[in-house]
């Protein structure tokens, strides 16, 4: 490594920014694309309801349906309450 | 049997039409015999960048509406043996692209040819969806920036949800990663996603990586494709990309800046 990427090395690294943020959004769309058409909609009433209790944002809920063998589909809801509001 | 190949990324301006020649080219001096479609309708380029564009009597959808047939239309490359291009329209009719036509056209050339390179329009609409229908290869270029990696993406779902073998449930689309714009100084400094990045999150298997190249440029200024500029290193990049299209194991190059003199190594720059 040379000097000057020695001291440019204690800048952020934007790359890998970008990755991380690429795998989460890349991972949230595959999800999305394989689930049935209600999903988006679903997770937005869901998100209503829980915000006439507690204020959560947009991206602290995520909801999925995955496919477990032939009969059984599985709807999970994740929610991420805010530290002060449990 | 004609190959079916469409080169395509969802996001536009990332190198689609210059891959398109340069495969397409690449393809006919490997003695294949190969026609290069533009699907880019009202946005006809491909001639310029195949040189061709004063040669241009009748075009894709003259062919479809049963104005021109194909040996009027097609533009048999001056440069490389074995090379056709079918030019796009220039009408603003978005629709005047039908499957019905498209898969007429395509299976007329399909007699003829060993290859067909469909070069898709950007975005996903019927534009880019006619040119992936039909597809048994995918090439998806790709730059390594977020936008376009995340663009790749959605159209690696299309490739497998709405394309004529998924539809029809046959062998899905086989798909190539092909990298464009490779800036290897800027991943070496962490300012931009790097091939194996780009690999781990498309998960699709690599076929080329093409760096960031005056080339190109020069190639297009001049209407030949950069792949018969063989002393450049987007040149050598894209004929390494064919030999891997054609089943050869090639070593990838330019992936790692070239060393630099002493001088250099100890103050950057
Ligand atoms: N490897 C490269 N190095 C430098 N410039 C490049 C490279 N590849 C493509 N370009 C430039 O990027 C621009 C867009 O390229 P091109 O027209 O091939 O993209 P496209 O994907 O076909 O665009 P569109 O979506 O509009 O059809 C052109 O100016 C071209 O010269
Ligand atoms: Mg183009």
């Amino acid at each position: 490594m040379s000097l000057l990427d020695y001291f440019r090395s204690t800048k952020k690294n934007t790359a890998s920014t970008a990755k991380e943020r690429l795998q989460i959004i890349v991972a949230h769309e595959r999800k999305r694309r394989n689930g049935p058409d209600y999903l988006p909609q679903l997770e937005r009433d869901i998100l209503e309801v829980i915000r006439k209790y507690v204020d959560i944002p947009a991206d602290q809920i995520a909801v999925s349906l995955e496919q477990r063998g032939d009969q059984i589909s599985v709807l999970e809801l994740n929610v991420t309450f805010p530290d002060d509001k449990r | 049997m004609a190959k079916i190949i469409v080169v395509t990324s969802g996001k536009g301006g990332v190198g689609k039409t210059t891959s398109s020649a340069a495969i397409g080219t690449g393809l006919a001096l490997a003695g294949h015999k190969t026609v290069i479609v533009d699907f880019d309708i009202g946005l006809r380029n491909l001639d310029l960048i195949m040189g061709c564009e004063r040669r241009v009597v009748y075009d894709f959808v003259n062919v479809i509406n049963g104005e021109a047939n194909l040996k009027q239309t097609l533009i048999k490359d001056k440069r490389t043996d074995n090379l056709f291009i079918l030019p796009a329209s220039q009408t603003r009719d978005k629709d005047a692209l039908t499957r019905e036509g498209v898969e007429k056209v395509l299976n007329e050339l399909a007699k003829d040819f060993d290859f067909i390179i469909c070069d898709s329009p950007a975005g996903i609409e019927s534009g880019a969806m006619m040119a992936l229908y039909f597809a048994d290869e995918a090439v998806v270029v790709t730059n390594p920036e977020v936008s376009s990696v995340r663009d790749s993406d959605r159209i690696i779902g299309m490739l497998s949800s709405k394309s004529r073998r998924a539809e029809q449930g046959l062998e899905g689309i086989k798909e190539h990663l092909l990298l464009t714009r490779y800036n290897p100084e800027r991943v070496e400094k962490g300012e931009m996603l790097s091939v194996e990045d780009v690999k781990e999150i498309l998960a699709i298997e690599l076929i080329g990586v093409i760096p960031e190249s005056q080339a190109v440029l020069n190639a297009s200024n001049s209407g030949q494709p950069v792949i018969l500029d063989t002393e450049s290193d987007a040149g050598q990049a894209y004929l390494d990309t064919i030999k891997r299209l054609l089943g050869e194991q090639v070593p990838f190059r330019f992936l790692t800046v070239e060393k630099k003199s002493f001088i250099k190594r100890i103050f950057g720059g």
